[in-house]
């Protein structure tokens, strides 16, 4: 074990993982794994008090559940595949939908390359017991790795005389670690432990999203939404951006926007771009498992102090998209900070921050992009410009996909913002652009073309 | 109905990669065998049989010369892409990320040292 001085890991030290989602399972797999190549003998314990296995809220860490595009790569590139029974839908094409049209966006080789997941075993009430959680597929890797599962709520969190931080249980268990690595998501009230230690920890900006699981069946899946997401840009007031998700026999709706209510929600499902998607008899999502989660939308001030390190949520996390996908970043940064650098504060500021910080950066771009978006959607001919130029690229073979990888990285969190940001200065795009608007504009010239659906 | 597989599914004598050819992307296999083949004028040298879990087309990764080999699917196979520019752009972020592909390259020159010491000395 070190003294309270070294800061940096031995064998022997010992480091606590506070939250077993994908942020603290990745954080230890990684640590775990990188640290057996160099011969580092360490002790992890993951501190999780939720079980995954169960059905619910109590089962689930509250979100979408996408694995992007971008992350289901970077894990096969890692060996690590997700099975089909912790990917309840793969998908391979997203419907954009607007009140003039909607159109289909397929994936450049027609392959299934998005993980629509459960992140604990399923909605409440649901009948599947062939379906496992993603959280828990993650959870039982780490501790095939040889992470310790604590099933524990800590309830006290200090820095101990040498320097190291402790925590106690509430059924008394009490722990000094070496290092103590924070991956407790915005919703947890875990989070106030830091903010009332005294150390300058801001935690990080939020909003309020909602997200409902619905039972549709899988036949009407089928037919209805088939292996697609399904975005929405609608012109309603207090609406950013909707989705709806399939997933095995049921469908996931998420909707972000400004204060999301009742009243917004019932809007959003009796839109007819929404209505149209599903059967004819089904009424409405009042009876499904639903829940209204805070969502990151600003870093934590800072992330990282002498051993100790905020990841994920917790620390900085991608702007609306592909929150386990930043989750997957900023662990693996902060794993190969403690196994190749140390754990010290100006180890994590040279290290791990520059990660952080390319995140934080390109979500300003991301919020820049949205707001150009939204400012779009609420004028009619933009939104058919948008649906004539997807339509026109969707249905020429060969043709430069400009406006249809613009959407698809930009809804799929596939891509950084930065880069989607850019593509859309290309001179051929805002060209393009432009000769759709004028096109949208003109009256005789205002049907729809062809490839674009009604 | 299984709805959760991801990936492009092959059936049995598909080819995959084809030798010559040039291409952006490396594969995994989710499900299933592949042969890798080398073409030799009119013969065709099985160089390997890969199983799920395993690679292959990584040299495309890494160098821009033209396929080495070709790979066909032995029975149904379910293989993903990984893209180069994605798969560059995340591994310059993140060096580790390249610790299995080259640690199974390795293991493959391994395999080849083998075998050339093999055919030396019969």
């Amino acid at each position: 074990m070190t003294d309270g001085t070294d800061l940096k890991l031995d064998n022997g030290s010992r480091v606590a993982v506070l939250g077993g989602g994908p942020a603290g399972t990745f954080f230890s797999y990684f640590l775990l794994a990188m640290a057996e190549r160099i011969g580092l003998d360490i002790e992890v314990d993951i501190y999780e008090s939720r079980n995954f296995s169960n059905l619910g809220p109590t089962g689930c860490n509250m979100c979408g559940g996408i694995v992007s595009e971008s992350l289901v790569q970077a894990l096969a590139s890692e060996g690590m595949d997700l099975p089909p029974d912790v990917v309840q839908r793969g998908i391979d094409s997203y419907f954009l939908h607007m009140d003039v049209g909607s159109v289909k966006i397929e994936t450049p080789l027609h392959e299934k390359r998005i993980a629509a997941v459960f992140r604990g075993r399923g909605p409440k009430g649901s009948q599947n017991d062939d379906w496992r959680s993603f959280d828990g597929y993650l959870l039982n890797m780490a501790q095939e790795k040889g992470a310790h599962l604590m099933v524990e709520r800590v309830t006290e969190v200090f820095i101990e005389d040498k320097g190291k931080p402790q925590i106690k249980t509430k059924r008394g268990h009490s722990q000094v670690y070496d290092l103590l690595t924070v991956a407790v998501g915005v919703n947890s009230p875990a989070l106030k432990l830091f903010t009332d230690m005294g150390i300058g920890y801001k935690p990080p900006g939020t909003t309020k999203t909602f997200i409902c699981e619905f039972q549709l069946g899988e036949e009407k899946i089928g037919q209805h939404l088939g292996s697609s997401m399904h975005t929405f840009l609608l012109s309603i007031p207090r609406l950013e951006f909707a989705a709806i998700v399939p997933k095995g026999n049921y469908a996931t709706a998420c909707m972000l926007g400004y204060k999301i209510d009742k009243d917004l929600v019932n809007a959003f499902f009796s839109a007819q771009a929404v209505k149209k998607n599903f059967p004819a008899d089904w009424e409405s999502a009042e009876n499904a498992c639903q829940c209204s989660p805070r969502m990151n939308i600003s870093a934590a001030d800072p992330p990282f102090f002498d051993r100790l390190v905020f990841i994920g949520d917790s620390g900085v996390s991608r702007l609306y998209k592909d929150g386990i996908g930043a989750a997957y970043r900023t662990s693996k940064a902060a794993a190969r900070t403690v196994v190749f650098e140390g754990v010290s504060k100006e180890d994590f500021r040279n290290h791990y921050w520059p990660i952080c910080k390319s995140i934080k950066n390109d979500n300003f771009l991301g919020k820049l992009t949205f707001m150009i978006v939204g400012l779009l959607k609420k004028v009619r001919f933009a939104r058919r410009a948008i649906l004539r130029m997807v339509s026109l690229e969707q249905s020429k073979e060969g043709s430069r996909l400009r406006m249809s990888t613009v959407l698809w990285d930009m809804f799929t969190g596939s891509a950084p913002y930065k880069e989607v940001f850019f593509r859309t200065l290309h001179p051929f795009f805002l060209s393009k652009f432009m000769w759709n608007v004028a096109v949208a504009l003109w009256p005789f010239k205002n049907r729809p073309s062809k490839g674009e659906a009604s | 109905m299984i709805t959760g597989k991801l990936g492009k599914v092959y059936g049995n004598g598909d080819v995959i990669v084809r030798q010559g050819e040039t291409d952006d992307c490396m594969y995994e296999i989710l499900e299933g065998q592949v042969e890798v083949l080398q073409e030799r004028g009119e013969k065709e040298v099985r160089l390997a049989i890969l199983d799920k879990g395993d690679f292959f087309g990584e040299m495309a990764i890494f160098e821009k010369e033209v396929r080495s080999a070709t790979v066909r699917a032995i029975g149904e196979v379910r293989a993903l892409t990984i893209d180069k520019k994605a798969l560059l752009r995340r591994i310059s972020e993140d060096p580790t990320l390249a610790f299995r592909i080259v640690e199974r390259m390795s293991h493959r020159i391994r395999e080849l040292d083998n075998e050339i010491v093999r055919l030396k000395a019969s």
